[in-house]
């Protein structure tokens, strides 16, 4: 069963323009968002991005972009009180604020 | 240096390079566990630098590696028979994924990583393989820019870096795919209990209050309002990762609601509770149940930065709210005995 999640993958972007075939992004996504269709890379499955940013970071000729970031609530909350963006707080984070991630 | 699994050494060019043992001995085992409890996880680390799996030789493959030791542990236990080099970079004894969220299994600690180990005079061939769920934190084309080796991104599970090398270095599908199994959901599910000690303190310092006076009957009130909000914890911390994929709406507050919601009325119903004071007790169980549903997004491996905001954002004031009438509503339905 695919597990799917809240506004996943709304920060993807891919140039098809740029694109020059490498599926250096299918090598490296951890959800199969993307598929190979006439020698370019496609966006195949959205809602299953979690915006890790892999893709992006390993793309070559930067034809993809996206907001990477953590998916974690705590870290969410660890920054709101912080006055900080959201960033994954292991051991740094308040107490009771952490979570089982990293 | 010497650590029980350091089994012994190879020279190359001069130098030595520990090999380690491809077998878990029960301490290893018993540190696993720990650490899945929350026990000593911020100095569960190894040493950063070049170790070796086997005999390698100049030809063998390159695994890069985190410095959290039950990563380093889990690679070297899918070695067994392979002849290779493992690279564990500084990643300040955090996990690959997280790690490589945060930058610290980085492009830069890689590439300095590399020099400080003089790798190129270890091997011949100038390829490594990493793990995939190191790439959010590693640009493969940068690092090849300014060291000239080559980035290759093997399997997520170390179990099937076997399978990859035999393969060619080269993946199937399956070996791609971030998988959240009921055994890998249950894996880090003691994590959000250990992290949920301030309301279970809370829970009890309540428990205590509302047990009150000290008479007749005490121990029945103390445990008829303890055992449904510890026992609402409980099905948060491991009902709620087991049911997962079969709970109703996206958010994961919302999921954790629905079951404190079932909880409350199954506990209010079995301890016969008043329907004031049973309306009171499901107050309170779902925000707490709710809340340790959404921390679980950070134990998770599908869930955005936007969604979980959302989430947040969203859950904040309903959960506060509840919280604050079921307080009142226990209270007042104690009080006055309703």
């Amino acid at each position: 069963m695919k597990l799917s999640y809240l506004k996943n993958g709304e920060t993807l972007f891919l140039d098809q323009g740029k694109c020059n075939g490498c599926m250096e992004c299918i090598e490296v996504c951890p959800h199969a968002v993307y598929e190979m269709s006439g020698g370019k890379s496609r966006i195949a499955d959205r809602g299953a991005c979690m915006e890790c940013g892999a893709c992006a970071r390993n793309c070559a000729p930067g034809a993809i972009r996206v907001k990477a970031g953590v998916g974690c609530a705590a870290a969410i909350i660890g920054g709101m009180l912080r006055g900080t963006s959201p960033t994954c707080g292991c051991g740094s984070a308040p107490a009771g604020t952490s979570s089982g991630c990293c | 240096m010497s650590e029980p699994w350091i089994v012994g050494s190879v020279n190359v060019k001069g130098r030595t390079v520990s090999v380690v043992s491809t077998r878990l001995s029960r301490k290893d085992a018993w540190g696993g566990v720990k650490v899945r409890w929350n026990i000593g996880r911020d100095r569960y680390a190894v040493l950063p630098g070049l170790y070796a799996a086997g005999a390698p030789t100049e030809d063998s493959p390159v695994l890069v590696s985190a410095n959290y030791k039950l990563s380093f542990d889990t690679l070297r236990k899918s070695l067994q028979g392979i002849d290779a080099w493992i690279l564990v970079l500084d990643t300040k004894g955090i996990n690959v994924w997280c790690a490589a969220g945060k930058g610290t299994f980085g492009t830069r600690e890689l590439e300095q990583r590399i020099m400080k180990v003089k790798l190129e005079e270890v091997v011949s061939h100038r390829t490594l393989i990493l793990p995939q769920l190191g790439a959010p934190g590693v640009s493969a084309p940068e690092v090849k820019d300014a060291t000239g080796w080559t980035v290759k991104y093997g399997p997520v599970r170390a179990e099937d870096i076997p399978a990859y090398l035999e393969a060619d270095q080269r993946k199937n599908e399956a070996m791609r795919e971030v998988r959240f199994r009921l055994p890998d959901r249950m894996a880090v599910a003691p994590m959000e209990l250990m992290q949920a000690w301030p309301v279970l303190l809370a829970i009890l310092a309540a428990s205590v209050l509302s047990g009150l006076p000290f008479s007749a009957g005490y121990g029945a009130r103390f445990f008829s309002f303890l055992i449904p909000l510890v026992g609402g914890v409980l099905i948060a911390v491991f009902g709620f990762p087991a049911l997962l994929p079969y709970l109703p709406f996206k958010a994961f507050a919302l999921k954790g609601a629905v079951l404190g919601l079932a909880w409350g009325v199954a506990s209010a119903a079995a301890t016969g509770a008043s329907a004031a004071s049973g309306a009171g007790l499901v107050l309170l169980i779902c925000p707490i149940t709710a809340f340790i549903a959404m921390n679980f997004t950070g134990s998770s491996t599908f869930t955005s930065q936007p969604g979980a905001a959302l989430e947040v954002r969203r859950g904040i004031i309903p959960m506060s709210a509840s919280l604050v009438l079921g307080i009142g509503l226990s209270i007042v339905t104690r009080v006055f005995t309703l």
